[in-house]
């Protein structure tokens, strides 16, 4: 009962495929990996043992993270500067032992023993700070070789004070309260830790430290040349890593008042293990807060669970030695293979059926090839790149956008000379005036913008609203395409695809999905809504003389419909042309109460064809270089005449390109028609036979002028 | 910069080695005498073997922070199996092939999986001590056979009244000089260290090298261990939670053997060896407890680490590796 085809249309309508790549392409993908690994450790292990999920348990476990967590951070914020920091476990031990002595032995005040042994931390992380950022030594050894000085130096202290520290007892409600006070059930140094890791959070992901930290880990050179103080940077990590281990001491001690010899001896493993589970790169740059917390818990309820499983400790050694090296193993693969992972599935075409083009060659057709175009005049040839749109006002200037960002306004009569109206630097593509002869442009890339008749540039939106049903981030404007202003004011815009920038519109057309969409701002209350989502490369837009509608194109399925933004029919959608024998892009008033519209390239079968065959398409744009895809033919292109109903009125071509070799534009004055074409260096004028010679645009649109 | 009188850092150990000399002779009254000497030499014969071993990986530009836990463990096994009936040569045949299966699996990970050495070989020892600890002997000293005169005889004996253990570490840095020196596998081992990239794109069978070299290395640190266990009679795996690993990166580091790779050869390890054996036996004789000489040897390591770092100054373009900065 179901073709081939129509499974394949449905395949390609429900199994939203396009996702995977979507997906893939954002950050938090690369935290899901090591949540899920979390979920089933957890899953796995929860019913295994018995008291996993009891309250003193998980308490317990509470107030080991908090210690753990925080070493872990403090490794995660030296791995993002793009060093390690071994010595991590014996800056916690000599924490612990610091504060203990200051307790127990000295019996100083709470406060001062903190602040002594986070000075004693910072001073540690500046040794390797200094060593490392400024006289760039090598992390990995130099951090180990700190690793055993502190570590000498504790053994050396240890021993002569062990049985002080033993003898010694803090008689402080404080302390007490630190090591086992709870806040509304919450352990407190869970609490604290949280906190720590929340402000970590802030300064990584939103302040200027943070970021800058994250540049030198992801690419030192360029932070240097953009100017960052590298070495003050990398210095710091250490420094913080350094004060972070200390408060992990400190609360260490606080609830176990002791320590041993063993105290903090392979941590570094531990950490490390942690930090790279969690998904944080060891070549830097790449690291948070959230990817610590998660690599920490997964350690820590993993050898949690080996102990009461009554594994020995050697063996809990080698488990986490084996997952050290997966870890880094998945890590490395991850970081080199996510690129090309995601080029490979981002792109993925889907199932578009277009009937039989209309022929052009029959003498009946209303396409029927003739050269009518290729005579025309032809306005600054070589001084203008790429004039997507062109358009007159009211006193008959020229105006178009070039690709180096600019405005060109031609003057009349001649058009012979010309200025930049104005710099905005994205690629002008559509325009229009409005009433008061402002000239509204989209931009590609950039959004909505406003020019006035001084050439002053303002912006007007540049986002609009986030669907939640998007992956990828729909509400900036990526490729703001044409627009058209409604009696009211309101301004309608296409944006061709919210999944590709401008030069990657060929990546688009080859996946011909409903990327695009039209946009409503509405200069009253200034907000901007999408108003018709999922259209295939919405392009030209004009508002219809009805003063209710608009006709826009849908350039990859051929087709220009009617959308009715108010009177009886609001809401509604109504096909005008289908099947076009070529892809639509603006469209404009006519003088004679029809529409202009250009295509900006003509089908062909082999392109049909594939369009029906997405696989073939993906197997494409994967394995094959871009040069080599198949394309629309924008060789040619032409410029038709319709009526609202949808019939065909004329057609003018330039067959050979010899002249005007691409049509994206018209533009009718005063029975003259405009030509711009995106890839062209010139503008075209082409005398319109009968037609009006006093019809403006501005005019069509706002009336006769004040 | 062209000057031939350009200090290296091997010269600058080696006559900061002669002045410690002379100054422990001059005021140890029992350092100039040929007993100490010789157990000067002799305490450090092993960190000598190893380092031979390490100096071979580091050339190359990787590491290998597992030898000790594969001394340890390996030489462990061999005493243990001898104990419970295996005849010895037997026994030193399984060893040996734990060996090289520690270095095989060592190089595969690195040459193949990528995973950095330093990272590896960090996983790897704790792997090794691991599963030696839980599956290969129960107690943490095991006890040379004494059944076994040459076994003995590999650890206690004299040729020429030359004790064994300095032998076997000339012994081995003559075929280590001869191997990095005149054979095509050493020449492969100094450009895969200067430019891997290079050493491929020329045909140099990389990764099969460096799954060669970490076997070697395991090799050496198995040798080692049975030199060890038989001049002690006894194997403590204890030695593995000790700092041996860090002095056998000080005697390399400090010889001059540069970690950016490439650089350096046999003779720098035994300069290194040289002084550290000058310093330790000093510090012993000078009755400076085991903490206080670690964090000695530390900081010398640390300050060897420095002056590595401005006589060897790291390329900042290339410095930023995919690893991390190791």
């Amino acid at each position: 009962m179901f073709s081939q085809a129509s499974l394949t249309r449905l395949r390609y309508k429900y199994l939203p495929d396009h996702l995977i790549g979507e997906v893939l392409s954002k950050r938090w993908v690369d935290n899901a990996i090591p949540f899920l690994v979390l979920l089933i450790v957890i899953a796995v292990l929860g019913p295994l043992l018995p008291n996993f999920f009891t309250l003193s348990s998980l308490s317990d476990l509470g107030r080991q993270m908090a210690e753990f967590g925080l070493i872990v951070l403090a490794l995660a914020i030296v791995l993002l500067s793009g060093g390690i920091d071994l010595s991590v476990g014996s800056m916690f031990a000599m924490a612990v032992l610091g504060s203990l002595l200051g307790m127990n032995v000295w019996e100083l005040p709470v406060l001062i023993v903190l602040a002594g042994v986070l000075a004693m931390g910072a001073l540690y992380g500046l040794l390797n700070g200094v060593l490392i950022g400024y006289l760039r030594l090598r992390a990995f050894l130099t951090t180990l070789v700190t690793l055993i000085i502190l570590r000498s130096v504790y053994v050396i202290v240890f021993l002569h004070y062990s049985t002080a520290l033993v003898t010694g007892f803090a008689d402080s409600a404080l302390w007490d309260f630190i090591g086992f006070g709870t806040v509304y059930g919450f352990p407190l140094s869970l609490l604290v830790s949280g906190l720590i890791a929340i402000v970590w959070h802030i300064v990584l992901s939103r302040m200027r430290p943070g970021w800058r930290l994250t540049a030198v880990g992801g690419a030192r050179r360029s932070a240097y040349n953009a100017g960052i103080n590298v070495r003050r940077t990398v210095c710091l990590a250490y420094v913080w890593s350094g004060i972070l281990c200390s408060v992990a001491g400190f609360l260490y001690a606080a609830r176990l008042g002791s320590a041993g010899a063993d105290t903090g001896i392979g941590m570094e493993v531990s950490a490390l293990t942690a930090v790279v589970l969690g998904g944080n790169s060891l070549g830097g740059g790449r690291g948070s807060v959230a990817k610590a917390i998660l690599g920490a818990l997964l350690v820590l309820i993993i050898t949690n669970s080996l102990i009461s499983f009554g594994v020995p400790g050697s063996i809990t050694s080698t488990v986490l030695g084996i997952f050290l090296i997966a870890a880094v193993f998945l890590d490395m693969r991850w970081v080199r293979n996510k690129e090309q992972l995601l080029s490979k599935s981002y792109v993925s075409p889907t199932y578009l059926n277009l009937p039989p083009p209309p022929k052009t060659t029959d003498p009946a057709s209303p396409y029927r090839l003739n050269d009518k175009l290729r005579t025309v005049e032809v306005i600054g040839l070589g001084e203008i790149e790429g004039p997507e749109d062109v358009i007159l006002d009211r006193h008959d200037n020229l105006y178009c956008g070039t690709r180096h960002g600019d405005i060109v306004k031609f003057f009349a009569p001649d058009y012979q000379t010309n200025e930049v109206l104005a710099h905005i630097g994205g690629h002008p593509l559509g325009m229009a005036f409005d009433k008061n002869d402002n000239l509204l442009v989209c931009i590609g890339g950039m959004g909505l913008y406003q020019v006035t008749p001084d050439g002053i540039s303002t912006k007007v939106t540049d986002e609009t609203n986030r669907r939640w049903t998007s992956v990828v981030d729909d509400s900036r404007l990526r490729l703001a395409d044409d627009l058209d202003i409604a009696p009211d004011g309101r301004i309608f815009f296409s944006e061709a695809t919210v999944r590709y920038e401008q030069e990657e519109w060929a990546t688009d057309a080859l996946e011909s999905r409903g990327n695009g969409r039209i946009i409503c701002y509405d200069p009253r209350d200034g907000s901007t809504r999408t108003v018709l989502p999922n259209l295939v490369f919405a392009n030209g837009i004009t508002t219809m003389r009805d003063g209710c509608s608009i006709l826009y194109a849908e350039s990859w399925t051929c087709s220009i419909s009617r959308y009715y933004f108010a009177g009886p029919k609001k809401g509604r959608t109504e096909p005008v042309l289908t099947n076009l024998p070529g892809y639509p892009d603006n469209i404009n008033r006519a003088s004679d109460g029809n529409y202009w519209a250009a295509l900006l390239g003509m089908r062909t079968p082999a392109l049909d064809l594939a369009m029906t065959m997405p696989d073939f398409r993906r197997r494409m744009a994967k394995r094959v270089a871009p040069d080599f895809w198949l394309y629309p033919n924008i060789n040619t292109g032409c410029v038709i005449k319709f009526d609202e109903n949808g019939n065909i009125l004329e057609s003018l071509w330039d067959l050979g390109g010899q002249n005007h070799p691409m049509i994206t534009s018209m533009r009718e004055h005063k029975g003259w028609l405009y030509l711009g074409g995106v890839s062209n260096n010139r503008i075209g004028r082409y005398r319109i036979e009968g037609a009006d010679p006093n019809w403006t645009g501005p005019a069509s649109y706002w009336g006769d002028a004040k | 910069m062209t000057s031939g009188m350009r200090l290296s850092q091997e010269g600058i150990v080696a006559a900061l080695a002669a002045l410690l000399f002379v100054g422990f002779s001059l005021t140890l009254s029992n350092f100039l005498t040929v007993n100490n000497l010789i157990s000067l030499v002799r305490s450090v014969s092993i960190l000598g073997i190893l380092g031979i071993g390490m100096g071979l990986v580091i050339i190359s530009r990787g590491i290998d922070l597992a030898m000790v836990a594969t001394m340890v463990v390996a030489s462990s096994w061999v005493l243990s199996m001898v104990q419970s009936g295996t005849p010895l040569g037997w026994a030193l045949l399984f060893g040996m092939g734990f060996a090289i299966l520690v270095g095989a699996a060592t190089g595969i990970l690195v040459a193949y999986a990528l995973v950095p050495a330093i990272f590896t070989t960090l996983a790897m020892g704790l792997i090794v001590y691991g599963t030696g600890r839980a599956y290969l002997f129960q107690v943490d000293v095991q006890n040379a056979p004494s059944n076994y005169p040459w076994f003995s005889f590999l650890g206690t004996g004299n040729v020429l009244g030359i004790p064994m253990p300095i032998i076997a570490v000339g012994f081995l840095a003559l075929v280590m000089w001869v191997l990095l020196r005149y054979t095509r596998f050493g020449r492969f081992v100094y450009a895969t260290g200067d430019n891997i990239l290079a050493a491929r794109i020329v045909g140099i069978p990389v990764r099969l090298l460096i799954v060669a070299q970490f076997i070697l290395t395991s090799l050496i640190a198995y040798a080692a261990g049975i030199i060890m266990s038989s001049a002690v009679s006894s194997m403590s795996t204890r030695i593995y939670n000790s700092t041996m690993i860090y002095d056998v990166l000080l005697v390399v580091v400090l010889g001059g053997i540069s970690l950016s790779g490439g650089r350096g050869g046999v003779r720098n390890v035994l300069v290194g060896t040289l002084l550290v054996g000058v310093l330790l036996n000093g510090m012993t004789i000078l009755d400076i407890p085991y903490t206080e000489q670690n964090l000695i040897k530390s900081v010398i390591l640390l300050f060897a680490l420095i002056i590595d770092s401005f006589i060897n100054p790291r390329d900042e373009q290339t410095a930023q590796q995919q690893q991390g900065d190791i």
